[in-house]
Formats: C-alpha cells, structure tokens, sequence
C-alpha cells in the first residue's frame, strides 16, 4: 500500500458543509485538512466524509481532535460517515466518538453542486 | 438311528408343534437327516418337510411303521430297509432323532417289554447324542473360524508387505504413519514415492471391501500409481491413469479412494488431485483447512478427470492424510469421531510420531475400551519441523528510519500473517499498533537517522503472533502510556498529539519492551483464533 496523498472536496449545502476527504490522513494531512476548514463556511454542521480514507495514523488522529476542537470553538456540530469498522474502532477507543456523530455509511448528503476540490 | 442336522433340530420344537400345528412346512431345504439301521443298512434322508418328522414329534413311545399311513418317502424308505419300530429321540422339548430297529431275530413282534427297553434306551441316549451334536457343532465352527482366520492372516500379510518398509527423511520435516487393521481387515494403503528433484508423492487410499479381494485390488492400485507417478508429472493425471488401469479388472462393486499430492520439500508446496478419498486436514498454525479436490473413486468410470488443487506447508503447517476409520469411529453416543476432533488434536504442538500417538488416544478415549475397532485406521502426518516450535518466524525484515516507511512496514507484516487465523478485524489492528511502533521506532529509537533501521520479526505459535521492532534507541526512557484526554485536548488544555502509545497499547493484546545498550524493542502479541487464549476455542 503506498502513501496516497489527502484530497478534499468542500461541497456547501443549505445547513452546513460537506468535506469529502480522499487519500491518508497522516502528518501529511495537516495543511490539507486545515485549508478545508478554512473553506468551508463559518456556521451550520459540519460532515466528515471518510468513504475514500484508508489510512488514519495517530498523527491524523490528532489532526481530527484539532480540527473537532476549531469547530467546537465555532459552535458547530461534526459529524463522520463513511469509517471503516477499524476506524470507527479507534473513533470510539479514542473517544472522538463523543464529540463526534457517527454516521451510518449510507447517511449524510454526499453531493453538491457546489463543491470545490482541493 | 437317525440323528437330526442341526438346522432341522433347531426348527422342529415340540412347542412350537404344539403351538403352530405345522412346522415342517418351514423346514429348510438343506438338512438331510440320515438313519441306519442295525446292521450296517445305508443312511435314510428324510426331506425336512417329510410328514414322518411331524408324526414323531406327535408320538409317545415307540412308533411301529407297519401301522403308519403317511406319505412319506422317508417312510418307504425305511420300511425297505427293513425298519419296523422308531422311537423317537427328544431332549429338551426338542426332536434331535430316531431310534430305528428293524426285525426281531425270531421275526417275532416286539412285545411290550421290549418297547419299554427301547424307550428307556431312546430316553437316555437323548441327551449323549445331543451333547455329541454339540460337539460337532462346536468343531465344524472351530473349522469355519479357523479358514476365516487363515484368510484374514492372508488379507493382513498382502497389506502390510505392500505398505511402506521406511519412512521418507526430509530435512526439515517430519513424516509418521500409522496403519491398525480391524479384525476384517479393510483395504486401507499409504504410499511415499521418491520422485525426480527431490519431490515426494504422497499417496493415501482404501479399497471398499474388505479381505483378501480388498488386499489384492489395494497391491494392484499401489503398483499401478506407482508406475504412473514415475512417467507422468501431474497427480490429476497419474490418477486418472491408474482409474483407466482399473476399470477393466476391478472386481464389480468395488472401488478404490485415493489422495495423491506431490510435495515440493524444498518450498513446502503441494500439488494434489483426489479420487473421492476423505479430505486431509491441514493446520497452519491455528488456521484450519481441508485440502479439497473433487474427482470419482478409481474404478467406476474409465475417462474420469481429476481436478489439481495447490497448497502450501508453511513452516508452521502440517496436514493429516487418514482414512475413515479415523473419523467414523462410534462413541459410546453413537456419535462419530468427526473431523473437528481430529483438529483438535492437531492443534497441540507436537512432533510427527508423539501427534499420532495422541490422535489415537483421543479416538480410543472417544470409543471406549471394550468396543472393536470398526474399519481399518490410517494415518499420516507430514508436517514441517518447526510446526512443533513455540513459534516459528514468518517474516524477519528491515525498513529505513524515514517518514512513511512504516507503511511499508504494516504491509509486509500483514502479508507475513496473511495465513494466520487472526480475531475478526484483528489485521487491522495489528497494522495500526505495527505502525505507530514503527513511527515511535524510528522518530523517536532513530532520530529519523536514514543510516539507521528498524528491524521487524514477525512470528507465530499455534495460539498468538508476535511483532517484534527494534530499533537504536537503547539508552532511551520509556516513555509511561497515558489514557489521552480528549476533553482537555478539545478545550486547548493539551496537545492535541499523544495518541501513539494509546492506540499500541489497545490495539493489541499484550505490549511488552525491552531495552540493552543499544536496542529497544518493543514486542507486540495477538491472540489467534481458536489458540489457547481465544474464548471458547477449538
């Protein structure tokens, strides 16, 4: 398995923003993810869409917390769909899942016409 | 006199004359009573259905045939060979004679004395002439037992001179055979053959039956594979050869069933066809499987193909070739040995010989003492030698200290385990713990120095894996694993970083460090399914 780079698609919708994420969340991540972030509108829920993440490593991990932290900061809600049992797992051992909706696979809007790749 | 055969004495009771009214009509065909009178007359048959045996088994005393109106033939011929008077001969209840007289010298009438004498004489004489049926009884059977027994002799000598006088000697593995015939002798035969480059044909097999024609289809099966396995390098086809051999000559309603595989020592590697024999069992480590291959028994249909399957023996495999003496053997329960048993036992770490030995005590506990063996039994153990280790390694390798070669590093230990019988999502976290130790390994043992490795033994036992990484940080502190707190990482309390240790430590089953001058090594353990430590395990 080589090392796939993080890609996201930030999709806006009605009542809150999708990002799509796309590739590893590792230390590699970071500015990805934050840049997502950063684009995404300020207000409404957030949804994490991990259908296309196969790997998650402990510095991903706190990449997430840190990213669940600014939208808690902003008072949005966060939810996640598309884990993988393992990660959902360590969503749950980390306690993420706390903090963090978790979504059935087939939840979540998955589209938007309005969407921007990153 | 006229003494009774057995089968005839056995049917024609006085109770149950008195009770059915008829037994001769179901007298068999085949007794044929014999009579001599005084004075060296020949023997009398008396069909088993001769109205003369029921009238005797009516009468009381001495029987004149001057009076008697029966159509009889034993009757006439009788009375031709000058019989005047029977009596008959009962013990018992039970008819097992005539005693026969023909005139008098003075060609007088018997008086009523004489009768009573005869009578008295018939009385006594019952019983001795039993107990001399008895006797005969006894021996014609001795005499049958002892032609079967001869036969057996036979059938067991053909058998055992035709199975394998030494055991192949591999380098590296271990090879043992057990054979123990039933009382029957059944037609159960094993085979090792020496093939070019260094390869072994492994041959298992019974031919329905049992006896010498059994013993003797087994010979010719055996001479005829062994001849094909020579000239042909595929086991499909050296056994569809030795079906159209068959198939010709097979006595009808016989067949032969028939594992044959080749195996590559050298790598472990087994190619195998089977004619309709019981599947082998194979356990790799805790990894159970049954090697499948579908083909007719020999000697039913000419032209049949056999499918060829693959399999590999790695260092912790060994396979169990038997026959079904071994798994349908009766306990107490009426319930059979089966195969899961016989995975059982082929889960303890064992050499080759002592597995058998402890294969045979489990079906022998299963069975009981007292009960006779059923069929013949038939094992073979072929397994590698480190198959008995505490464990046995399955990969040994080394990654450079540079960011994302743990990647590298979970891929190949997840390869190395791809054959293990690991928990349900149990890869995914052993790639997640090998991982971050990796990361720890070569951030914080190696500095990140590319000039420096980080060696990765992967190893495994009948009931767990172990991952080994060690790196350059001997001299270095262990650092204490802490629950993370997410509440304080989410209000900016703590870095959001320090999950590595976490996540090994809950990954995993057992997370153990060590550490000399210059090495720390930390050790990851999972427990296997159907291992000693898995709940409710095989």
């Amino acid at each position: 398995m080589q090392p796939a780079e993080l890609e996201t698609t930030v999709r806006t919708l009605p009542d809150g923003t999708v990002i799509e994420l796309r590739g590893d969340i590792d230390g590699a991540a970071r500015e990805t993810l934050v840049a997502a972030y950063d684009s995404s509108t300020s207000t409404g829920s957030l949804l994490l869409d991990f259908e296309h993440v196969a790997y998650i490593n402990s510095t991903g991990i706190a990449l997430i917390v840190d990213l669940l932290a600014r939208a808690r900061a902003d008072e949005r809600s966060v939810a996640a769909r598309g884990l993988s049992d393992h990660y959902r797992e360590i969503f749950q051992i980390t306690r993420i899942a706390d903090f963090m909706t978790l979504l059935a696979d087939d939840s979540g809007p998955r589209t938007s016409e309005r969407g921007e790749a990153r | 006199m006229t003494v009774f055969e057995p089968t005839i004495r056995r049917i024609v009771r006085r109770r149950a004359r008195l009770l059915s009214g008829g037994v001769s009509r179901s007298l068999p065909p085949t007794p044929t009573p014999r009579s001599k009178v005084a004075g060296g007359a020949p023997p009398i048959k008396i069909a088993p259905h001769d109205p003369i045996i029921a009238h005797c088994q009516d009468a009381v005393g001495a029987i004149e045939l001057e009076h008697l109106n029966l159509d009889s033939p034993a009757l006439a011929e009788m009375r031709t060979s000058g019989v005047t008077l029977v009596v008959p001969l009962v013990t018992n209840g039970e008819l097992i004679g005539m005693l026969s007289v023909g005139r008098r010298l003075s060609d007088q009438d018997y008086s009523a004395d004489d009768r009573r004498v005869l009578e008295s004489l018939a009385a006594h004489a019952a019983p001795a002439v039993r107990v001399g049926q008895l006797i005969r009884e006894q021996r014609a059977e001795i005499r049958a037992r002892g032609v079967l027994e001869q036969e057996l002799a036979v059938a067991r000598l053909i058998q055992q001179n035709f199975l394998p006088k030494q055991l192949p000697e591999l380098a590296g593995w271990q090879i043992a055979a057990y054979y123990r015939p039933a009382h029957a002798v059944g037609g159960d035969f094993y085979d090792f053959i020496e093939l070019p480059r260094g390869r072994i044909g492994l041959v298992i097999g019974d031919v329905t039956d049992k006896g010498i024609p059994a013993a003797m289809v087994m010979a010719a099966t055996r001479s005829v594979l062994r001849a094909s396995a020579q000239r042909l390098l595929d086991p499909g086809a050296v056994l569809a050869a030795v079906n159209d051999n068959l198939c010709p000559d097979i006595p009808e309603h016989m067949f032969v069933t028939c594992f044959y595989g080749i195996l590559e020592p050298a790598n472990g590697h087994l190619r195998y066809a089977n004619a309709g024999h019981n599947l082998p069992l194979m356990r790799s480590g805790a990894k159970r499987s049954e090697l499948r291959a579908t083909g007719m028994p020999l000697g039913l249909m000419p032209g049949t193909d056999y499918e060829e399957r693959d399999a590999t023996l790695d260092l912790r495999s060994r396979v169990l070739f038997y026959s079904d003496g071994l798994i349908e053997a009766h306990g107490s329960r009426n319930e059979m040995f089966g195969t899961r048993r016989a995975f059982e036992v082929l889960a303890r770490a064992l050499d080759a010989q002592p597995l058998i030995d402890e294969l045979l005590h489990a079906l022998d506990a299963f069975t009981g003492d007292e009960s006779e063996q059923e069929d013949d039994i038939t094992l073979v153990v072929v397994q590698r030698s480190a198959a008995t280790h505490a464990a046995a390694v399955l990969a040994d390798f080394a990654v450079a200290s540079a960011p994302g070669n743990e990647r590298d590093a979970t891929r190949r230990v997840a390869q190395a385990l791809a054959s293990c019988d690991l928990p349900a999502g149990g890869l995914e976290r052993l790639k997640t713990a090998t991982g971050e130790a990796t990361m720890n390994a070569m951030e914080h043992g190696n500095d990140y120095d590319p000039g420096l490795d980080v060696r990765i033994v992967v190893a495994a036992s009948a009931s767990e894996v172990t991952v080994r990484i060690t790196d350059h940080g001997g001299d270095r502190e262990i650092a204490a694993v802490h629950t993370p707190d997410i509440a304080a990482k989410l209000d900016g309390r703590q870095s959001p970083r320090g999950w590595g240790l976490f996540l090994i430590e809950r990954m995993v089953d057992a997370v153990r460090h060590e550490s000399d001058a210059t090495h720390h090594t930390v050790e990851l353990e999972m427990h296997l399914e159907g291992g000693e430590h898995a709940t409710g395990g095989t």
